[in-house]
């Protein structure tokens, strides 16, 4: 009784700043308001959005999202391998606690905040530059590049990308490496056969945890790379704040929802030991 | 067991914050003030509460106007005083969110300059109390450029590739491309428009970034040798940063203010009024001044500041001689094509 009164309060809290907000975000898209101020439906503010233009800008957040994507898996599968491995050899000495913390500890903090301190890493008199004119090196631009947005977004990101493997690699069960040794399988194929096939849906729920935040952001691409392009992010976030047109906005922000739900079905696909991919 | 005890006990305690919360004020009449961050000396809002002993203010800030707007016209909050910026007075009053101000009950509205009333945007000062004002302008690096700064077109010097900053608004960047042009920054007319849109792509290479209030520390450290700036964050970075300069370009700029003025939701109209007026009364526009910095538009307070400050052609230019200064105006139709023009140049390039 106790736990399904519960269950209401879930309910209820999800309809209202889950379903609910959604809901406006649709209605605002489908309507606009006539000479009187009236709201009247239409399909003006999608029209709108099928045009070269705004395409291209979807295009390109996507590429930049992929982009990041991959490089905080290549950089997170090994790192969620290397964590889980010291994590097991440290369990068997009866020895506790994971460096896993190290890797979560920076998301504490305001993840402008972190953003912010890039610029004074990148930026021309910043720190990076010192050191190379301490070598004797030429200075390099690597603010306001594409490059700084990617590496942003794999910063911030990255412990999405080695949670949900490391979580998937503890519990993959160790007799089955074992029994995979004894049988003649040297360490290469035991990862090809056994670990990497165990670790898809970490991998896959990675991969979704880190594409989506990466495709929406505004603040990144906006402070590492100086708005010399817009991201879908910046184009919702222009809308809402500048333009003053929330219907547009609006519109916008349905397409990408349906997009995000259309690649979160087809990463299901490749996720064969049935368990779904978590949103967050 | 233990987890669940925690949870209920926090949030009893969140549940009593919140009531506490509620019961503040007594009977006391509670002023909902609402500005810009950091746009007011906090010590005036105090000796306001002190010299009215039957008003408690309550005070919260924005960022930008957009929010401010969308917290006044669609929250169902009551705010009592707000702090809108030119064109923004002038939406408010488009679309109804502001109330007349009874003049009679601001007798300090006499310490307000004549030259900053009467402006298209609130023709008749029916609505609105100048706070502060300024103009937009070039902040430079004197030790980066050393020609003089006189015209919009050094931002389109090529010996400055990489080494210019530009504003990430649609409004200040394309109006001041159309200044450049000899064009109004309110220009509406579609060759006009065309063509700043071709000046800001051809432009593009040499920009450095398109920024927001980074901008501030970036020009403080050196990072460019010029940008776009308003008057008031030039000062600032002026005083952080004495390689600093800044210049009004001759073909003219945009001139602006910050007002007061009082929402139509407002429940407590005489008492707003009584705090514009204090906000008049010179010695707290002088403490505003000083503390904020920006040139402020009660020419009473202005003689109180120092020397270096009250006569400086900069902060206080002679706006009946200074040429093309210009009022941001505000209509619907103009917001959608200025940012469509916007969205061009991200694309282009």
């Amino acid at each position: 009784m106790y736990k399904k009164s519960l269950s209401y309060v879930h309910l209820i809290w999800m309809a209202l700043f889950v379903l609910a907000p959604i809901l406006m975000v649709l209605v605002y898209s489908l309507t606009t308001k006539d000479a009187n101020g009236n709201s009247v439906l239409t399909f003006a503010h999608y029209a709108k959005f099928v045009n070269p233009a705004y395409i291209g800008i979807l295009w390109k957040s996507v590429w930049i999202a992929a982009l990041a994507s991959a490089v905080c898996l290549l950089l997170g599968f090994p790192a969620a391998m290397i964590l889980c491995n010291r994590d097991r050899r440290r369990a068997q000495l009866g020895k506790k606690g994971s460096v896993l913390l190290l890797f979560v500890m920076p998301m504490w903090m305001n993840m402008l905040l972190r953003t912010y301190s890039w610029l004074t890493i990148l930026e021309k008199n910043g720190l990076l530059n010192n050191l190379l004119e301490a070598l004797h090196l030429p200075p390099v631009q690597l603010l306001y590049t594409t490059g700084a947005v990617v590496l942003g977004m794999v910063y911030n990101f990255i412990p999405f990308m080695i949670l949900p493997i490391y979580s998937v690699l503890v519990k993959i069960d160790r007799s089955v490496i074992e029994a995979a040794e004894d049988l003649g399988a040297n360490s290469f194929c035991v990862y090809t056969r056994i670990i990497i096939p165990l670790s898809l849906p970490g991998v896959i729920s990675g991969i979704t945890m880190v594409f989506l935040p990466a495709i929406t952001t505004f603040i990144i691409s906006q402070l590492l790379g100086g708005g010399q392009y817009m991201l879908f992010g910046n184009l919702i976030e222009q809308q809402f704040l500048k333009a003053d047109n929330w219907n547009f906005g609006s519109a916008l922000s349905i397409v990408m929802m349906i997009l995000i739900f259309l690649a979160m079905r087809i990463m299901n696909l490749f996720n064969k030991n049935g368990q779904q991919v978590a949103m967050f | 067991m233990i987890k669940k005890i925690v949870a209920v006990l926090i949030s009893c305690m969140m549940l009593c914050a919140l009531l506490a919360g509620c019961g503040e004020g007594g009977d006391k009449v509670v002023l909902n003030v609402y500005n810009v961050g950091d746009y007011i000396d906090e010590q005036v809002l105090d000796m306001f509460e002190e010299e009215n002993p039957g008003i408690k203010i309550n005070y919260e800030t924005y960022y930008t106007n957009e929010e401010m707007y969308v917290k006044v016209a669609n929250s169902g909050s009551s705010y009592d005083v707000v702090f809108p910026s030119d064109y923004m007075v002038q939406k408010m009053i488009a679309t109804g969110q502001l109330n007349k101000i009874n003049t009679a009950n601001i007798p300090n509205l006499s310490n307000i300059g004549a030259q900053y009333l009467g402006k298209d945007y609130d023709p008749a000062d029916e609505y609105s109390v100048p706070y502060m004002w300024g103009t937009m302008g070039i902040l430079y690096n004197k030790t980066m450029v050393e020609e003089p700064v006189t015209s919009w077109k050094i931002l389109w010097d090529e010996k400055y590739e990489k080494n210019i900053f530009m504003l990430n608004s649609e409004r200040d960047s394309i109006g001041i491309t159309l200044k450049m042009l000899g064009y109004s920054l309110n220009s509406m007319q579609e060759t006009e428009l065309e063509a700043a849109k071709n000046a800001l792509i051809e432009q593009k290479p040499l920009v450095l970034a398109y920024a927001e209030d980074d901008v501030k520390d970036k020009m403080i450290n050196g990072e460019a040798a010029m940008t776009v700036a308003w008057s008031g964050d030039a000062f600032y970075c002026m005083a952080e940063n004495p390689d600093l300069a800044y210049a009004i370009p001759q073909e003219g700029s945009n001139l602006w203010f910050d007002a007061m003025a009082i929402p139509a939701s407002s429940k407590h109209q005489a008492e707003a009024e009584k705090f514009i007026d204090f906000m008049c009364r010179p010695d707290i526009a002088k403490m505003n001044a000083e503390y904020i910095g920006y040139s402020t538009a009660n020419v009473t307070a202005q003689q109180m500041l120092e020397d270096g400050v009250k006569n400086d052609p900069l902060r206080y230019p002679d706006l009946s001689t200074l040429q093309g200064l210009e009022v941001f105006s505000y209509n619907e139709a103009l917001t959608e094509r200025y940012s469509a023009l916007w969205q061009e140049l991200k694309i282009a390039g």
